[in-house]
């Protein structure tokens, strides 16, 4: 864990990484270069074209509470899709992370934005997000030293390659790191 | 008993380093109280008016000796040697310090219990039947559902910041003991024409400052189905459930604003898509689980026993206990035992230490080792054989639990209220004590027969006053409390929400009102047959208006 790391805002990976997304709207002039661009979800649907068209990488920001069906069209053009969760206890987001990855085989990056904190991470997970934009200090502190008690015993089945059956429950399930190499 | 298995066991003990690891990380600052909050919440810790409150869950009301001893230990170490029982089959202690409460947690852990999501924005304890299993009107068990309902809600990454909190109860009768058209999710448990289980299944029923009587959403669910189910309908409410006011964000005000067909279809929709998935219950796992939850092996027994008779023909005193606390077994000779912990003029649910240690040796004698906390905050001892009946009484008398009004008009229900609870616009508890003692003469309840009375000390309703056959809600006027009444609630079968029947009273006139309410109904039934409730829904209001404020 480098200083260089402190300023960086994505947790990816185990490391703090740069945001290489640069945000757009319908009343922004798309960069010139072929820089990805974060649109949020009603002016994409608004003008997909005019985003589709150009050289460069494509994100989608999506607003908690915002209905995601009509993007299922768009979904192979995306690298990322930024959810957002306006207040740690929104939780909307949580069931559209799960419809994005498990109803809708959405493959690309899926990130956490907004108030993002240590103790929802592991459910966030769980729920299919690999990145998270992280503002709380503690938060990040937490990340970089890798501070971290979580309930690894899963009651749930979510479709995820990071778990797999635990016992005669169907339903349970653990870390796959966990068992032994088969 | 479900038991833990090693991943169980696992889970719980992961569990409370993570909440230890929570409060030290709160006390250091990292955590504002802000963030802190739900995580307390889904452990069980509130921040009362006087202190932090920690309510243990006790899954569908079922508890082992071992746990009721437990349980005794911590009120006497850890708060002032009391807890309370609540509506919700849970146990409440009221005085415990926030440092204290990962060693709690530790403590419960050694017996198999757990603090999890008793509170906050997320799927609670799942309650039951408290005769579940030992029920003579029973299809089947549905504990064995509900432990199925715990585990898949228990940290469900999806569903841990639902709009508000959610509610499940599972019955396995026609008779509904478990108040299932009151929750979020009320399901019963029955047989279809081809005699496969399966489910009749309510939404969106629930309490609060807006009652609702679930809307009945399936007929028959099969049970395999049970899981994938509820996840359809908590994904449908946690992406739609309103988030701008508290006070509309159950359930049941999305089904009311959205419509209950539209909601339903939304819902049914979810399901097809999941429906044949990773959530679909296999039989034979059903059926594994269905085992931990065996009835004992009863000796047989004729169904009537000779000592039992004797016993109440020669104490009149037990004699009216057993007619009130004691309920049909579906075993020949055995008995289902009410423990009453409404003694007159005392705190509804409250029990000792020491009850409760005695109530874990009477149950370790004579109940296979097995104690159930109702909904309407008692305790019960389900497998209890006819002829132990009397010395079960016994053992109880001694320890202060004979009270035999199970179901009268002193078996009343109170949330905490004013007394402890940070909610509360008025004190609930010491109307019950004023209630309980002005109709404390045992024949006098015996002739006013089945009556249910339910207090709460604000408009959330935790003490259920809606459903109450008299219901009784405290508010604050001018910072005066006061009392308003309803008539004709009722959280069974035949649910129904009780009607405002006037103005308010004030804390000295509400228990002359209720006793003239009580008056009134002696005065119209048509006999001793005809209870409160039926001879309500007969008469209608008016001549308890009259009663209470002279003709209009």
């Amino acid at each position: 864990m480098s200083d260089a790391q402190a300023q960086l805002p994505i947790w990816k990976d185990g490391s703090f990484g740069a945001d290489a997304w640069v945000a757009v709207s319908a009343e922004t002039e798309l960069p010139a270069d072929p820089a990805p661009i974060l649109v949020p979800l009603a002016e994409f649907l608004a003008e997909a074209g005019r985003y589709t068209a150009r050289d460069g990488d494509i994100g989608v920001l999506v607003g908690a509470g915002e209905d995601v069906h009509p993007l299922v069209p768009y979904l192979g053009d995306l690298r990322l899709i930024a959810l957002e969760f306006p207040k740690f206890a929104d939780g909307r987001n949580y069931s559209t992370a799960r419809l994005l990855r498990e109803r809708f085989g959405y493959a690309g990056e899926l990130r956490a934005t907004g108030d993002v904190l240590i103790d929802q991470i592991p459910l966030m997970r769980r729920c299919g997000i690999v990145s998270f934009a992280v503002k709380h200090e503690p938060t990040r502190r937490a990340l970089l030293a890798h501070h971290s008690v979580e309930v690894r015993h899963y009651y749930q089945p979510v479709q995820s390659d990071a778990e797999v059956p635990a016992g005669t429950r169907p339903w349970a399930r653990l870390p796959a790191a966990r068992l032994p190499a088969a | 008993m479900y038991r833990y298995d090693e991943f169980d066991e696992a889970f719980v003990r992961e569990r409370v380093a993570q909440f230890s690891d929570q409060v030290a990380r709160r006390l250091a600052g990292d955590l504002d109280e802000e963030q802190f909050k739900p995580l307390r919440l889904q452990n069980g810790v509130y921040l009362q008016l006087h202190a932090y409150m920690l309510r243990i869950a006790v899954p569908y009301g079922t508890l082992s000796s071992r746990q009721m001893r437990k349980l005794a230990f911590i009120a006497r170490n850890y708060d002032k040697g009391y807890g309370h029982f609540t509506t919700r089959q849970n146990l409440q202690f009221n005085w415990p310090a926030l440092k204290d409460v990962p060693e709690i947690l530790g403590h419960l852990a050694d017996v198999e219990m757990h603090a999890i999501q008793t509170s906050g924005n997320c799927i609670r304890n799942v309650t039951a039947d408290h005769f579940a299993g030992v029920a003579a009107d029973e299809v089947a068990d549905p504990r064995p559902y509900a432990e199925i309902l715990r585990q898949w809600s228990t940290i469900h990454p999806e569903f841990l910041f639902l709009p508000r909190k959610f509610k499940i109860a599972v019955t396995g009768a026609d008779a509904d003991r478990a108040a299932v058209r009151f929750h979020d999710i009320g399901l019963q448990v029955k047989r279809n024409e081809a005699g496969e289980l399966g489910f009749a299944v309510w939404i969106g029923g629930g309490m609060g400052r807006t009652p609702m009587v679930g809307y009945q959403i399936r007929d028959f669910l099969p049970e395999a189905d049970l899981l994938a189910y509820s996840e359809a309908i908590v994904r449908i409410y946690n992406l739609y459930g309103r988030r701008d006011n508290k006070y509309k964000a159950r359930l049941k005000i999305l089904i009311h604003e959205g419509g209950a067909e539209t909601i339903a279809a939304e819902i049914e929709q979810e399901f097809n898509e999941i429906r044949y998935g990773v959530l679909r219950l296999p039989d034979d796992e059903i059926r594994r689980i269905e085992t931990y939850f065996a009835a004992p092996d009863y000796p047989t027994r004729a169904s009537e026993s000779v000592p039992f008779k004797r016993a109440r023909l020669a104490d009149p005193a037990f004699d009216r206990w057993v007619g009130n606390n004691v309920s049909p077994h579906r075993a020949p000779g055995h008995a289902i035992v009410t423990v009453s912990l409404k003694p007159i003029g005392g705190v509804p649910g409250n029990a000792t230490a020491d009850q409760m240690d005695a109530v874990a040796d009477i149950a370790e004698r004579f109940s296979a080792d097995e104690i159930r906390v109702s909904h309407e905050q008692n305790l019960v001892l389900p497998h209890v054989a006819l002829e132990d009946v009397k010395a079960v009484y016994d053992a109880l008398a001694a320890a202060g639990l004979a009270t035999g009004n199970a179901g009268l008009v002193t078996d009343i229900i109170a949330c905490p209220g004013l007394d402890y609870c940070a909610l509360a616009t008025a004190r609930s508890i010491p109307v019950a004590e004023r209630i309980s003692e002005r109709f404390g003469n045992p024949e006098r309840q015996q002739e006013i027969g089945p009556l249910k009375i339910k207090i709460s000390g604000c408009i959330n309703a935790c003490g259920h006053h809606h459903a109450g056959h008299i219901g009784i809600l405290g508010l604050d006027r001018k910072g005066e409390e006061f009392y308003q009444i309803t008539l004709g609630g009722s959280g069974d079968e035949t649910a129904s929400i009780g009607e405002i029947v006037g103005r308010g009273f004030s804390t000295d006139e509400v228990v002359d009102a209720v006793q003239q309410i009580v008056d009134t109904y002696i005065v119209h039934r048509e006999s001793s047959e005809e209870s409160f409730l039926a001879a309500y829904r007969r008469l209608g209001p008016a001549p308890f208006k009259e009663a209470l404020y002279g003709t209009a």
